[in-house]
């Protein structure tokens, strides 16, 4: 896993210092390439495949995220622009599986950036964590929503 | 092509900022509020640093924006965290249509854990007195 992004890296650094242009453009091109490279050679050894599946998820996670976030925000826009209330606050005692400090924050950070919820506080034995939301049309969606599109994902990209 | 792209993305920017200030005023309480602020503004001054970098196209831009937007999105979130997490300990009530609380009297969470304290703390004091 490690060894394989190492390498990828290098690959990365020796494109872009044949080709001799510092753009990010370049970067990401020579990213793609070292890539397509270490994947084509470690095809056919299962022992070192982490690494290849992990980064095409990530890129997924991000996209989805994204396409959460963009949704989430015209909610609350249209919330913010009409003169009367659609919004169903309150607050969710929701138990998680992350079970590291790392886990924990980059999960906390996830739930904070998208909008109309806010973490508001984690209990004592990293077990609970209580958010506060504010479009809540069923709680029990809710909590299933968030397991199933952001903390399972997170959690195979992260461990 | 890149001129229509920093159009695009400097109007949603502020379009994010305008929506955030304007929801300050209308939101209902202070929980609502903070969710609105904290993540329209995050997202309103992602868009317009992009936006600055498309429109300089150099490499040091490019890398102070995107070490800004890294910084930005890590510390916000636990801003806010903090912010909310106060509040609930000082006792701030939420909306009158909230549906659901929680929170409120839970044996697991640090609030009320703190409330207790308070409460045994109180009465030794007023005794020393």
């Amino acid at each position: 896993m490690l060894q394989n992004f190492l390498l990828n890296i290098l690959l990365t650094l020796v494109w872009v210092a044949l080709t001799g242009e510092l753009n990010y453009t370049n970067f990401g091109f020579g990213f793609t390439v070292g890539f397509l490279l270490l994947w084509f050679l470690n095809r056919r050894r299962t022992s070192n495949h982490d690494y290849f599946l992990r980064v095409p998820k990530i890129f997924a996670f991000m996209f989805n995220f994204l396409y959460d976030m963009i949704r989430a925000n015209i909610e609350v826009t249209i919330d913010v622009i009409t003169p009367n209330y659609n919004m169903k606050p309150g607050i969710v005692k929701y138990e998680m599986d992350a079970k590291s400090d790392f886990e924990i924050t980059m999960l906390a950070n996830m739930i904070a950036l998208t909008p109309g919820t806010v973490v508001i506080d984690i209990s004592k034995d990293k077990r609970y964590m209580f958010i506060h939301a504010m479009y809540l049309k069923d709680i029990e969606g809710f909590k299933r929503n968030l397991k199933d599109r952001t903390e399972k994902k997170l959690l195979e990209i992260i461990r | 092509m890149t001129d229509i792209l920093i159009m695009i993305l400097s109007t949603l920017g502020a379009l994010f900022i305008l929506v955030a200030s304007v929801g300050i005023y209308k939101m209902p309480d202070f929980y609502s509020r903070l969710s609105v602020t904290i993540k329209a503004a995050t997202l309103g001054i992602g868009a317009i640093l992009i936006a600055s970098a498309l429109f300089f196209a150099e490499f040091s831009v490019t890398t102070k924006t995107i070490s800004i937007i890294f910084f930005l999105f890590l510390t916000a979130p636990v801003a806010g965290y903090l912010i909310g997490k106060v509040a609930y300990v000082n006792g701030t009530k939420l909306w009158k249509h909230s549906i659901i609380d929680e929170m409120k009297d839970d044996p697991d969470s640090f609030c009320t854990q703190v409330k207790e304290k308070e409460e045994e703390v109180l009465p030794k004091s007023e005794s020393k007195k």
